[in-house]
């Protein structure tokens, strides 16, 4: 029903590019993890060899114990839950998601209470008769994930399994995911290169960029207390102040920042809404230049007033944005520094 | 403007259909000539269609030849698709071209080919002949249909059905070919079609046993008859109910 | 093994019994043919030397070159022709009959396609001959004094051909202009083009990469086809084909019969090549 997965030095080319570099990472048992970043970056190629579509130049993949590289689809305890569904349009909802039982084997009785109950579960008993183009994008969404579940797989891998919904009900969809996971105790790998639903779902986010893990731990880690740039970049708006050492404290553009660094040259990242007039880290007084209503914030741009053309952006919460012109004490909270990779 | 379409329109309708109706009226002269004037209404010429022996072994074995070689030239291309469809082979280009290439060539130069071919390996012409040559004609009709018809959703269901654990006669059989069903069917069809039609492969190659367009052929040295009138009219009527049929199930586009 | 190389080889098993199929019966046929038109025939022996005396003798015979200018200018007056009479049917069927008799239309216009192609070209005979439908029509309504011979003659042949074109093209034109967006001659409209303008100018250019794939297409049947030139043509003008059933018939003279089957590639070819470099510069 679960497994542990392991990559062990997983390089992979094609031709003469290199799309994963040495990547090593161990997924535990029962573990919903979310391998997140942009296109190009080497995740759907982590996933195709996990789900056995492509063999590794080098390296193994290891599941429950067992070295899986060079077993095909068929042989692996892995389903994949594809892009577009990949639904059989031939066949009912119900034959759909037997038809992997059935290659099992599985007695047509048996396979079609098993699949019956898979189609119960993702909410769609009283469809089992329809085909697939007789359904919601949604819906289809839920039968391919039945299908893939109903024969039990150790792993169940998720290729971007929500890009096609519209914005409502993805938010529903990672709600139901998570709780389908946690019911079924399967060990999950998404691949996705929403960051806001990396976050909705994962206990674990790897971001990846250029066949490299960036940053492998849970949401808050990665979106608090980011290991690079890139993924820091990656998880969301981050204010980038560049700054250089100064004995063991930093020197920003604005004055000397609270915070200890190692080496000479550094980037201070700081998310807007850790921006605010109370924190640990001050940034001494700034001036409002400009400032937009969003709804769940104000979007306010400040100019410190040591260092004129340097802009902050900070979310205010409703209602506590000063006038335009106004001077204000700006602090900060979960402030990071980073090394700049491009510079170094 | 308006006049002169409708006029056009009338005009060049009577240029398409004056010989056919010519066909099937004159198939009903009561005369020696399928020529004006009309001497009356019979359905004699009929009864000696169907009374020649000839003339309906001929019928048979363009039958069986059309099914034949549709159904080989059909598994042939159907497999040749999937094939080509799944992975990107070294050369897949390369073998493109080649199944593609006898539709670019005159069918009298593949029957021509073949003959010397035929002669040089003892095969004395005949029906499995004519049957191998259309099936050289029909085989890039076949996979350029299937082949077109498999996009990137059926690649990835094919993935699913295999990640699902099907075998590869079970991925072909169960998903492949049903998923592809209009397409296979469009292609068989259009292949009985042009193998039924086909005059020059079937000339070259058969001697003995004759497909119905040779039997056609040699029926035409004797000149203009009513009973010539009565056979291109029954293959005229059964040709137009096949296509009316396909046109009302399997081409019928849904209304929007 | 590695995944892919298992898929490949699969693949590649799965592509074989076509690709044979293919070499044994149309590539190999054909390199045989392409052999066999550098041999000649001594009495009734076939002499395998290779020798370019076929194609030499192709271009100094008259009869054998007149062969390949008849079948070029027949094929070209019927490419030329079918293209006007089909592009004017193709767009009032998809322009000016009535929406709800459009595909009955279309299906009445390309009716005769689908009888047998020998048929077809008896039912010409049938209609053309002297004592046929056409003649006797216009002599009884004293248009013409005495019928004029038409059957075996080069009209014959080219009225044969027409027909059949004309329907094959009206159903390629005819796909290519409903799939058009009526808002091109909208905007035209709307900027003031009259409707001649509009057919001219925006909707004709719109539709020339279909005309001209269709218009290929006729040439290389049209040059490649024995039947409708041997029923409705005769033996007055021998086209290619004919030249090369001829061959075959008569003397059993396999090289020459190859060698004039080359010819008519090399033709089939060319066309290719002017077709495809005009369509290129037409993209561009």
């Amino acid at each position: 029903m679960t497994a542990e997965v392991r990559f062990e030095a997983i390089h992979h080319r094609f031709g003469n590019f290199t799309a994963l570099h040495k990547v090593d990472l161990t997924i535990a048992a029962g573990e919903f993890i979310v391998l997140l970043g942009p296109s190009g970056c080497g995740k759907t190629t982590l996933l195709s060899i996990l789900g056995g579509f492509v063999t590794p130049t080098e390296g193994k993949v290891i599941i429950n114990g067992k070295d899986m590289t060079h077993v095909p689809p068929r042989g692996r305890p892995t389903t994949t839950m594809f892009q577009d569904y990949a639904l059989f349009p031939h066949m009912t909802l119900l034959d759909n998601v037997g038809f992997g039982l059935r290659m099992r084997g599985v007695g047509k009785s048996e396979r079609r209470t098993r699949a019956q109950e898979m189609l119960e579960m993702v909410g769609l008993g009283d469809k089992a008769s329809r085909r697939p183009h007789e359904l919601s994008g949604g819906q289809r969404q839920r039968v391919a994930l039945a299908r893939a579940l109903a024969v039990s797989p150790d792993v169940l891998l998720l290729d971007e399994p929500l890009g096609a919904l519209d914005m409502k009900l993805r938010r529903q969809m990672q709600d139901e995911l998570k709780a389908i996971q946690r019911r079924v105790g399967t060990t999950f790998v998404h691949v996705t290169h929403d960051q806001e639903e990396a976050m909705a779902v994962a206990d674990r986010i790897v971001v990846m960029n250029q066949g490299r893990i960036e940053h492998c731990g849970s949401p808050e880690d990665v979106y608090l207390r980011p290991a690079s740039l890139f993924s820091a970049n990656f998880m969301g708006e981050m204010n980038r102040i560049p700054v250089t050492a100064n004995g063991q404290n930093a020197q920003s553009p604005f004055g000397p920042i609270a915070m200890t660094m190692t080496g000479r040259e550094g980037v201070l990242c700081i998310r807007p809404e850790n921006i605010g007039f109370s924190g640990d880290v001050s940034l001494g007084p700034a001036r409002l230049v400009e400032s937009g209503f969003f709804g769940t914030h104000h979007r306010c741009h400040f100019e410190p007033l040591a260092a004129e053309g340097t802009r902050i952006v900070a979310h205010l919460p409703q209602g506590s944005q000063p006038g335009i012109g106004q001077n204000v004490e700006l602090f900060a909270t979960n402030a990071v520094i980073l090394r700049d990779e491009v510079a170094a | 403007m308006r006049i002169l379409s409708w006029a056009y329109l009338v005009l060049i309708f009577v240029f398409i259909l004056l010989p056919v109706v010519a066909l099937v009226v004159f198939s009903f002269q009561d005369g020696r000539l399928p020529v004006p004037p009309l001497k009356g209404f019979t359905l004699k010429w009929y009864a000696e269609v169907i009374a020649d022996r000839d003339l309906m072994a001929a019928l048979w074995n363009s039958f069986i030849v059309a099914f034949g070689s549709s159904a080989v030239a059909l598994v042939l291309g159907f497999l040749a698709a999937s094939g080509l469809a799944r992975v990107a082979l070294p050369g897949s280009v390369v073998m493109r071209g080649v199944l593609i290439a006898p539709m670019t060539v005159s069918y009298l130069i593949i029957g021509l080919g073949l003959l010397q071919i035929f002669n040089k390996l003892g095969l004395r012409p005949s029906l499995l002949a004519t049957g191998i040559g259309h099936v050289v004609i029909n085989l890039p009709l076949c996979f350029s249909i299937i082949y077109a018809a498999m996009g990137e959703h059926q690649r990835n269901a094919l993935r699913a059905a295999r990640d699902l654990g099907a075998r590869e006669w079970q991925v072909l059989a169960l998903v492949s070919a049903p998923m592809l069903a209009p397409a296979l069917a469009a292609s068989f069809f259009l292949s009985v079609t042009f193998s039924w039609d086909e005059f020059i492969i079937a000339f070259l190659l058969t001697r003995f046993d004759i497909t119905l367009p040779v039997e056609i052929w040699s029926m035409l040295r004797s000149g203009l008859s009513p009973k010539t009138n009565a056979i291109g009219s029954l293959v005229f009527l059964v040709s137009v109910a096949i296509v009316v049929t396909l046109e009302l199930t399997l081409f019928r586009k849904p209304r929007p | 093994m590695s995944i892919e190389r298992f898929e490949r080889k699969q693949g590649a098993a799965l592509v074989a019994p076509a690709l044979l199929w293919t070499l044994a019966f149309f590539i190999l046929p054909f390199a045989a043919m392409i052999w066999m038109s550098l041999a000649h025939l001594e009495g009734r022996e076939i002499v395998t030397g290779p020798g370019l005396g076929n194609y030499v003798r192709i271009f100094s015979e008259p009869s054998l070159l007149r062969g390949i200018r008849v079948s070029l200018e027949i094929s070209a007056i019927v490419t030329v022709v079918s293209v006007i009479l089909a592009w004017p049917l193709a767009w009032i069927i998809a322009t000016r009959v009535p929406p709800r008799w459009r595909r009955l239309a279309l299906l009445l216009a390309v009716l005769p396609f689908w009888t047998s192609y020998v048929v077809r070209s008896y039912s010409w005979a049938l209609v053309l001959g002297e004592n046929g439908l056409v003649m006797q029509t216009l002599v009884q309504s004293g248009i013409l004094d005495a019928p004029v011979q038409i059957m075996a003659t080069r009209a014959a042949t080219i009225i044969g051909f027409i027909h059949f074109f004309v329907m094959l093209l009206t159903l390629t034109i005819y796909s290519n202009l409903v799939q058009l967006s009526p808002n091109y001659a909208r905007a035209a409209e709307d900027l003031g083009a009259s409707r001649l303008q509009v057919i001219f100018l925006v909707i004709l250019p719109l539709t020339l990469p279909g005309v001209m794939t269709g218009a290929f297409l006729t040439f290389v049947l049209c040059i490649g086809d024995y039947i409708t030139p041997q029923i409705l043509g005769g033996n007055s003008e021998l086209t290619l084909p004919q030249l090369i059933m001829l061959q075959l018939g008569r003397r059993g003279d396999y090289p020459m019969a190859s060698a004039l089957a080359v010819v008519l590639m090399v033709l089939v070819t060319l066309a290719y090549a002017a077709c495809a470099r005009w369509l290129k510069m037409e993209r561009v």
